[in-house]
């Protein structure tokens, strides 16, 4: 596979894979699988994006790594064990939806404590929590008083990834989160994204469709192909962090877009 | 100020003048043709039956109050709880759901006479008419907000390992408050009309009476004028119950929606 291997850093070539997925396939019908033959492996504390064309099952395959949904053939492990095991015993596993999908009836604040409520996290140890993640996503103490509805579309984005990042997640998985934003909104939560990422270094997984933003956040970018969906291309992006945003504008950033979106337009026929 | 105003002019105003010209010509019409009060009483006599029987009225309007505030209560409460059994398992849903539609269709003449052998006339069976009546608005209602969940919602509360409890508790009750708003205020309705009617049925027979019962009398003494004062304290009390209703809901759902969403009937 064309892969623009550079050099990264020792630690990170020995870090132990904690997402392993061989020949992982997955089907309701098994005359028109919706995934294919996946085989990948994402070391522990590695920021991934998978790129591909509409409906080509990226989602899906994310939804199975969050143990949502189940594969039919292969196999996938996280740490060693089934997605919905890892869950439940070793890893934190936090998803962010497309849509921000916070609970109307509940204030921000609220909204992010939830997964702690559901976790049985004692209320006052939510709270020094909820402000840490508050502050780390950009939003006041004023905010979190707010009810959901009143908040910007990006607002509720960040409400939905500080909701997400509250548990300390080992694993974070985003469905294009930010798909729905205009582009100025995208480019600066991209930055914030991997500002919070170094800082944190979950294991992360970013499905989009869009070349730059995967290109940005991450450090190695699968091309799916269209459906059924298999990984084409494990392409490693060569650039340190943290990204500025003057990364965008030079030459090989342009050029590495450029390499992708032609990947991305063959997988896609 | 002028919100006040406005809204007294769009919707306030133009019934009221309806009801004032209808009144007129209602007046007039029994004037000039000389109809007998026991065809159709004036609206004067009518004013005048209703300031006569004032306290008789007021008693009866206490007696079927309680009768459909209990009832209307209790659909809310047992309708609720049903719908969370529902929310839990399919088999259950699956299996009794027709026997609740059978419940809200069967006509309530026809199972007056079980009600009197089960529970004897009276008020107690004044209120289980109410029941049965408003109950299925709320239930029906209750279930499908209990069940119509976004499936991303669903999958948040999973891969937070929730419990059957924390869903229904932290989610799918939440949910389901905007549509057993709904199902109350039909609800609501349906009570004081299954009090009021279930008097006919059930409700003889006691010391205490209710309107059911006064329109049932006045209409076999052809008091018409006595007649149309309990069917406009009933009416009026059906109008009171079903904007206090709406009131509330729209108290609660001022946290769900942007604005409590206007509801008109």
């Amino acid at each position: 596979m064309g892969s623009n291997g550079t050099k990264t850093a020792a630690s990170e070539r020995v870090a132990p894979s904690l997402i392993e997925s061989h020949d992982l396939t997955m089907s309701f019908d098994p005359l028109k699988p919706v995934l294919r033959e996946i085989t990948c492996n994402i070391l522990a504390g590695e920021f991934v994006a998978i790129l591909g064309p509409s409906g080509c099952g990226k989602s899906t395959f994310l939804r199975i790594v969050a143990g949502l949904m189940s594969h039919t053939s292969g196999s996938l492990t996280i740490a060693n064990q089934r997605p919905n095991e890892a869950r439940r015993t070793a890893q934190s596993v936090a998803f962010v939806f497309q849509d921000p999908n916070l609970l109307p009836w509940r204030s921000v604040a609220d909204n992010i404590a939830l997964p702690l409520e559901l976790r049985g996290v004692p209320r006052e140890e939510r709270m020094p929590q909820i402000n840490q993640v508050l502050s780390l996503i950009g939003l006041t103490a004023d905010d979190a008083g707010k009810q959901p509805r009143s908040l910007s579309g990006g607002m509720r984005m960040r409400v939905s990834l500080a909701r997400a990042l509250v548990t300390r997640p080992d694993v974070l998985l985003l469905d294009e989160p930010f798909a729905a934003l205009d582009d100025v909104l995208r480019q600066q939560l991209n930055e914030e994204l991997s500002r919070i990422w170094i800082a944190h270094r979950w294991t992360g997984l970013f499905v989009t469709h869009n070349v730059s933003e995967a290109v940005f956040l991450a450090q190695r970018v699968f091309v799916m192909s269209k459906r059924p969906g298999t990984i084409v291309a494990d392409v490693r992006v060569p650039f340190g962090y943290p990204r500025e945003p003057a990364l965008r504008a030079t030459a090989d950033f342009a050029r590495l877009c450029g390499d992708l979106s032609f990947r991305l337009r063959e997988a896609a026929q | 100020m002028k919100r006040i105003v406005a809204w007294i002019l769009q919707t306030v105003l133009p019934p009221l003048s309806l009801f004032l010209m209808i009144t007129v010509v209602w007046q007039a019409a029994v004037v000039v043709y000389q109809i007998k009060p026991y065809l159709l009483p004036s609206p004067l006599a009518v004013g005048a039956a209703l300031i006569r029987d004032g306290s008789r009225l007021g008693s009866a309007l206490a007696y079927t109050g309680a009768a459909s505030l209990l009832g209307f209560s209790a659909s809310l409460i047992v309708g609720t709880l049903i719908a969370f059994a529902f929310s839990q398992s399919r088999m259950l849903r699956n299996s009794s759901y027709p026997y609740f539609i059978f419940l809200q269709t069967v006509p309530i003449v026809a199972i007056a006479p079980l009600i009197v052998r089960w529970c004897g006339n009276g008020f107690q069976s004044v209120v289980l008419v109410a029941f049965i009546l408003s109950l299925f608005p709320i239930l029906s209602n209750a279930t499908q907000g209990l069940l119509h969940i976004d499936p991303d919602l669903l999958d948040l509360f999973r891969l937070n390992n929730a419990s059957r409890w924390q869903m229904l508790v932290k989610l799918r009750f939440p949910n389901a408050v905007p549509a057993i708003c709904t199902g109350a205020r039909t609800a609501s309705g349906l009570a004081v009309v299954g009090a009021i009617v279930g008097e006919f049925f059930v409700g003889y027979g006691s010391r205490r009476f209710g309107l059911g019962y006064l329109i049932n009398a006045t209409n076999d003494q052809l008091e018409l004028d006595r007649l149309f004062a309990a069917v406009l304290t009933s009416t009026l009390f059906g109008i009171a119950i079903f904007a206090s209703i709406n009131v509330v809901s729209a108290t609660i759902l001022r946290r769900w929606y942007d604005q409590a969403v206007e509801h008109r009937n």
